[in-house]
């Protein structure tokens, strides 16, 4: 590292404290620039999908273009709420709640127990199988894809939610990260259990799991929302509409011919995002430290 | 068995064979015998399966015709233009995206650990908000706004004078506006992460270096970077599976194409796989091309490992 020696001018105090002062404002006034120009870029693609939502045909593409009209209405909603092929929107919610829900408490199950398999016990093998486990990450989804939907054609589990939940729910990253959250925990702990006459189950069950509660909300969080916006698997697993989840709604939602379904698409949109974004507020400390546990440990 | 009786424990050292070791921790090893399970069912097997299916000719239904590797020669001869051409997508996606990403992730972070920017959590918030969203309902919203006809893009473009632009129907275009949703929808990630990277940092060693003279920009390069490097590694290599394996953003901003969007210019390796596969059934060509696939992700991580990740030795 290279150590920056120059100018220490610390005498001139008025001129130059008048200078610092200008430099700061400017710098912190760009500094907002910045950040505010991003924001609204970010914040744009929002606005637009929900003022869409509510907008007549007519008034999707106009110059100048119009955010709020007085010809808005829910049509759009009434259309997807009756949308037939689908059973309606609120049974398309109800899959996608159903899917993410089982996925996400069936995974943070798993998790937790491989995880305090390999934080608590000190077994032969134990640091080759962790090793093993992680390599398995690399293995892409294009490799598998493939292979996998033959296999389940021969489970007859095609058209069933089953392919979207099952395959997963032991998955390495959440042991990993769920090993790294029990590594914390004392072990003397579970001593104290034992001497109680807790089996082995019930010491992960009754004293580890209250305990990691914080941890399996920010994993559970993650696990929920990529659940929530799959479509991949989505896609090539669930045939019948009346299966569908709303990213797949969102796109095969048909109309009659010769109309677009913009606003009845965004409409869709705004109901997949809106759970979503409540849940992130409400928990965005917890989502936040799941998300970068994994980048920081190194 | 009681091995979990407070008069066993003096015993233990006394016999320690492997056997007994693995017996007294047979619990263990069923907590974490469920990932190894399904392991075994949904990813060991498959990438097995998949060398066999490779094989064939297959459409999924029908008989399976032996054709060897009669698959792989296609997708690398003079045939395999589509795949080849998706190959060369995720490469020239990766660098139209992900220099600039990566770069205005690190500059917003540095702005938010800045102590002197207020209303940090209110832009966190803002810039983390496309994270959570399905990329279909973004894709979807980008196709509007970047419609050539009064999509909001050209309108406002035309406002300022310039003409308006094809955006998803022209070539370099379609990857531009792809790019965008990209951008759009991971920068907060990778700010978030490269946030908590710096929150790593001690604030003392930039003040130190502010103090022995160097100025912001110096003290950036200098400390911050170096310090941050395992962090931006690691959003690299994730980039760099990200864009070879893009499917979402592609199914919704270029649905008409499936994906492939104008003279195949956004077709990734995944897109190609997935039409192949499940839109002209035929898995084995599919399966071949997932292998191929497989093979350079793999080559380009251990490069970029080895050459992005050590140096700070």
């Amino acid at each position: 590292m290279t150590v920056l020696t120059r100018r220490r001018n610390e005498t001139g105090a008025p001129a130059n404290v008048l200078r610092a002062k200008l430099f700061e404002w400017g710098s912190l006034t760009l500094m907002h620039t910045v950040l505010i120009a991003m924001s609204l870029f970010m914040i744009l693609p929002f606005v637009w999908m929900v003022s869409t939502s509510f907008k007549p045909q007519t008034e999707i593409f106009t110059r100048p273009p119009i955010l709020i009209s007085s010809n808005m209405s829910l049509e759009g909603y009434r259309y997807i709420y009756n949308y037939e092929q689908t059973g309606g929107v609120l049974n398309v919610l109800k899959n996608t709640i159903v899917i993410s829900g089982s996925f996400t408490f069936l995974s943070l199950f798993f998790c937790a127990l491989g995880g305090f398999g390999f934080a608590m016990y000190r077994f032969p093998g134990r640091n080759l199988l962790f090793t093993f486990l992680l390599a398995t990450m690399i293995v892409p989804q294009a490799v598998t894809m493939v292979p996998t939907y033959a296999m389940m054609v021969k489970f007859d589990w095609v058209d069933t939610f089953l392919p979207l939940i099952v395959p997963g729910v032991a998955n390495a990253f959440g042991i990993f990260f769920m090993r790294q959250y029990i590594s914390t925990i004392s072990r003397e702990l579970l001593d104290a259990g034992r001497i109680d006459g807790c089996s082995e189950f019930g010491l992960f069950w009754r004293i580890i799991l209250p305990i990691i509660v914080p941890g399996l909300t920010s994993l559970g969080l993650i696990f929920f929302m990529s659940s929530w916006n799959n479509y991949l698997y989505p896609v090539i697993y669930l045939k019948s509409p009346h299966l569908h989840t709303l990213p797949l709604m969102m796109l095969q939602m048909t109309g009659p011919l010769g109309f677009s379904l913009y606003r009845e698409q965004m409409g869709v949109a705004v109901i997949s995002i809106v759970p979503l974004l409540i849940i992130f507020l409400v928990f965005q400390r917890r989502f936040v430290e799941g998300i970068t546990s994994g980048a920081l440990k190194g | 068995m009681a091995e979990h009786t407070v008069e066993n424990i003096p015993a233990a050292p006394a016999k320690t064979g492997l056997l007994h070791e693995i017996m007294r921790n047979r619990w263990a090893y069923i907590f974490i015998s469920p990932f190894f399970i399904l392991f075994a069912i949904f990813q060991a097997f498959p990438v097995g399966y998949s060398v066999y299916i490779s094989l064939f000719d297959w459409n999924g239904i029908g008989p399976m015709t032996y054709v060897g590797l009669k698959n792989y020669s296609f997708l690398l001869g003079p045939g395999g233009k589509a795949f080849q051409q998706s190959l060369q997508n995720g490469v020239i996606l990766f660098v139209m995206y992900v220099p600039v990403m990566t770069l205005l992730a690190i500059v917003l972070a540095v702005l938010l650990n800045s102590k002197r920017v207020r209303g940090f959590r209110i832009y966190r918030t803002v810039l983390f908000m496309p994270y959570i969203t399905s990329m279909i309902a973004a894709g979807i919203t980008f196709q509007l706004l970047l419609q050539q006809d009064n999509g909001l893009f050209n309108v406002v473009l035309e406002e300022l004078g310039g003409s308006p632009q094809a955006w998803l129907e022209d070539k370099w275009l379609a990857r531009f506006s792809l790019c965008l949703l990209i951008v759009w929808g991971w920068l907060g990630y990778n700010m978030v992460i490269m946030l908590a990277g710096l929150q790593t940092i001690p604030h003392e060693l930039t003040e130190a270096a502010r103090i022995d003279g160097a100025n912001a920009v110096q003290a950036f390069f200098h400390i911050t970077i170096p310090l941050l490097r395992p962090v931006i590694v690691f959003s690299v290599i994730l980039s760099t599976i990200g864009s070879f394996g893009l499917f979402n953003e592609t199914q919704a901003l270029f649905r008409s194409t499936r994906g492939a969007g104008p003279l195949r210019s956004t077709l990734t390796p995944l897109v190609y796989i997935y039409d192949q596969a499940f839109g002209r059934f035929r898995l084995g060509r599919a399966a071949a091309a997932g292998y191929i696939y497989f093979a350079l992700i793999f080559v380009l991580t251990l490069i970029q490992l080895k050459y992005m990740g050590r140096e700070e030795e």
